[in-house]
């Protein structure tokens, strides 16, 4: 068993005490807790006292739905980026060109569909 | 009384990673009850109020002098707020769907918790050193478990199946997820001059006292993750996701007593992560002020967890102080620093920090 | 403790597979919502497995990428449309014949491949998975593909916005 291998067992266990935690409050709320009446009017979606109007969920607009897709792939540039940051020093030393070269090439690419997506307005929220 | 320990490594590692675990929760606990009513009686001062002063159990108030002292600062107020919290009923509305309303709140709070795991919060103590989980991936494993914590609002905000949770909870996904890559970023040009991702070393490259802080050399990508860090956590002046006047209470609406909670403690206890995060990768982590090597004694250990809480509380009162001196972002503004100001700015310090250990490199051959 | 390992390692595989029969035919629930929440189980649990064998910096991808960010897409998408619960479908014979030709066909590969495998010479000959070896293969050996997939990241921006932003100036 390595010794990295090892560290990940404390986060085993810190795992099994929050959830632990959080289930058992919830499951001890429910036993101590105060049981009330469940009255019509308490029963219904809160909306400052009006009576609800249609269907919980409305529909959205395709902004957020853009966000998340935007954000997928960006994420994934991001990842990328950790494996050159953690040895670009060490790159310096052998290889310099390479070293920025690589990761300027490929932000650039990158950074060019961000323009793109600005120029198509897909961060604007205010139209 | 630990001499067994001494012939079976397995059981000694496990123990005192019960124990710090043990006291890192306990710690953490106490310290989300606590800025609750730092919170309150911060607002207070601010707003020319007194905060809580009333609560106390009738047995303390018996002490004299003292009693009243503690009364006044409010000190068993956290208590009563949660005992109430127990005691109130649990009301599960008929409309909602009942698995994921009872799973959301678990859901927010085990990632909040889950992320103080890899933090340093002091260096040594005898011979164990002062982290849960001292993991290489450091960083990427916070970034995980954070970007997991977005199910626990998604799924509050669709499971109450009502208008105002539904509407926040959208929000806050979509500003979550927007502040998570400018956050990423920005962490990237601190990781080029450590060149490592494990958390102990980025405290370790910061040894050697107040000018060796990474908050020096990246000023930037400090200011950037700071601002992110409050979106993240959902506090003013990014507090969109349950801006009372137009959202009522935004995903949580729906929820009461523990499992209202349950997100209470969850927005605390992230807080209260990036705190740390924030102390860590920029401010030293628990090195004191004139830098120190890891511990040797019982007593340097105790004085640098101290250090690191110290830091802690200072970007606890941070956050908390903001929140009463700024008002909220409109969301069209929040979206644009997020997607169109953070995010070209983390790529020019990315850029600026290559090309300047490019120089310094150059120059020192 | 080669036995405990052992040990996480088949109920992390037993987790797995659990997990994935859920996420596709889940008998107590119909709920796309439910199918994603076991696909993220599905995720996690893989990330334990990648952890057993050391290669931590996917295990955190695994976490970060997949779980975080995929799954929360397929989330927002699932709760935008505000999807119905799906009906149960008649199990056509054509559907029946091609998935078990697909399935046939994978396992043969499998099978293939796992019988042409050298087996690992000792247990304690890790391949190192740690951030910075990783990267420095992917940034020297692996350059030019690395580079082509900042392309393949390009095209899939641009087609979201333009799948996306029907008013198009």
């Amino acid at each position: 068993m390595g010794t990295q291998l090892s560290q990940y067992f404390p986060v085993l266990m810190l795992f099994g005490v929050a959830a632990g935690f959080a289930f058992g409050t919830l499951a001890f709320s429910v036993i101590a807790g105060k049981v009330g009446r469940r009255t019509r009017t308490k029963d219904i979606p809160y909306e400052c006292g009006m009576l609800p109007e249609g269907p919980g969920s409305a529909r959205m607009s395709v902004k957020f739905f853009l966000v998340a897709l935007l954000f997928v792939l960006f994420d994934i540039e991001v990842v990328f980026m950790y494996p050159w940051a953690v040895n670009y020093r060490d790159m310096l030393k052998t290889n310099a060109p390479l070293a920025l070269g690589g990761m300027v090439s490929f932000l650039g690419i990158l950074f060019v569909g961000y323009v793109y997506a600005l120029k198509k307005r897909a961060f604007d929220w205010r139209s | 009384m630990f001499d067994w320990l001494n012939y079976n490594p397995t059981a000694a590692f496990v123990v005192f990673s019960a124990l710090k675990i043990g006291i890192a929760f306990g710690v953490v606990m106490t310290m989300v009850a606590y800025a609750v009513l730092v919170e309150r009686k911060v607002s207070a001062f601010i707003q020319d109020r007194v905060g809580p002063n009333r609560t106390a159990p009738p047995l303390a108030l018996k002490i004299p002098f003292v009693g009243r002292f503690l009364q006044g600062l409010g000190i068993f107020q956290p208590m009563a707020d949660g005992l109430k919290f127990i005691l109130k009923e649990d009301f599960t509305p008929s409309y909602v769907r009942t698995i994921y309303f009872w799973l959301a709140p678990a859901i927010a709070v085990i990632p909040a918790l889950l992320t103080i795991a890899v933090i340093p919060f002091g260096s040594m103590l005898g011979s164990e050193k002062m982290v849960i989980a001292d993991l290489n991936v450091g960083i990427l494993y916070t970034f995980g478990i954070v970007s997991l914590g977005v199910y626990g609002i998604v799924l509050a905000g669709w499971s109450s199946n009502s208008k105002y949770p539904f509407l926040g909870g959208i929000r806050s996904t979509s500003q979550m997820i927007s502040y998570e890559i400018a956050m990423g970023m920005s962490v990237i040009a601190v990781f080029m001059m450590v060149g490592d991702l494990n958390l102990s070393r980025i405290v370790e490259y910061q040894s050697g006292g107040l000018h060796h802080w990474l908050v020096w050399r990246q000023p930037l990508a400090f200011v950037i993750f700071l601002v992110s860090a409050f979106a993240e956590t959902n506090r003013l002046p990014f507090d969109l996701p349950e801006s009372e006047s137009e959202l009522v209470g935004g995903y949580h609406t729906e929820y009461s007593s523990m499992k209202f909670a349950l997100f209470f403690l969850g927005e605390y206890a992230n807080m209260i992560a990036s705190s740390a995060m924030m102390v860590t990768l920029f401010f030293g982590g628990w090195q004191p002020l004139w830098g120190a090597a890891p511990a040797g004694s019982v007593f340097a250990g105790l004085t640098h967890i101290l250090w690191f809480l110290a830091k802690l509380v200072a970007f606890m009162v941070l956050f908390i102080w903001v929140r009463w001196m700024l008002p909220r972002f409109r969301y069209d503004q929040l979206m644009d620093l997020g997607w169109r100001r953070f995010i070209p700015l983390a790529l020019a310090n990315i850029l600026a920090t290559a090309i300047g250990l490019g120089l310094y490199s150059l120059a020192s051959n | 403790m080669p036995e405990f390992t052992d040990l996480l390692f088949y109920g992390l595989a037993a987790l797995t597979l659990g997990f994935g029969f859920l996420t596709v035919a889940n008998p107590f629930s119909r709920n796309p919502v439910t199918n994603a929440m076991f696909l993220v189980l599905t995720i996690i649990s893989m990330a334990g497995l990648f952890v057993l064998l050391h290669a931590f910096f996917l295990a955190a991808i695994q976490v970060l990428v997949y779980a975080g960010a995929v799954m929360v897409l397929f989330l927002f998408v699932i709760m935008l449309l505000d999807l119905p619960e799906e009906n149960r479908r008649q199990i056509k014979t054509l559907t029946l014949g091609l998935g078990t030709i697909a399935v046939a066909a994978i396992a043969g590969i499998f099978i293939k491949a796992i019988s042409h495998a050298a087996p690992l010479a000792a247990s304690d000959r890790w391949l190192d998975g740690e951030t910075k070896p990783l990267g420095k293969i992917l940034f020297e050996t692996y350059l030019l593909p690395f580079e082509i997939l900042s392309l393949l990241l390009l095209v899939a921006m641009v087609g979201v916005i333009l799948l996306s932003k029907k008013d198009l100036k």
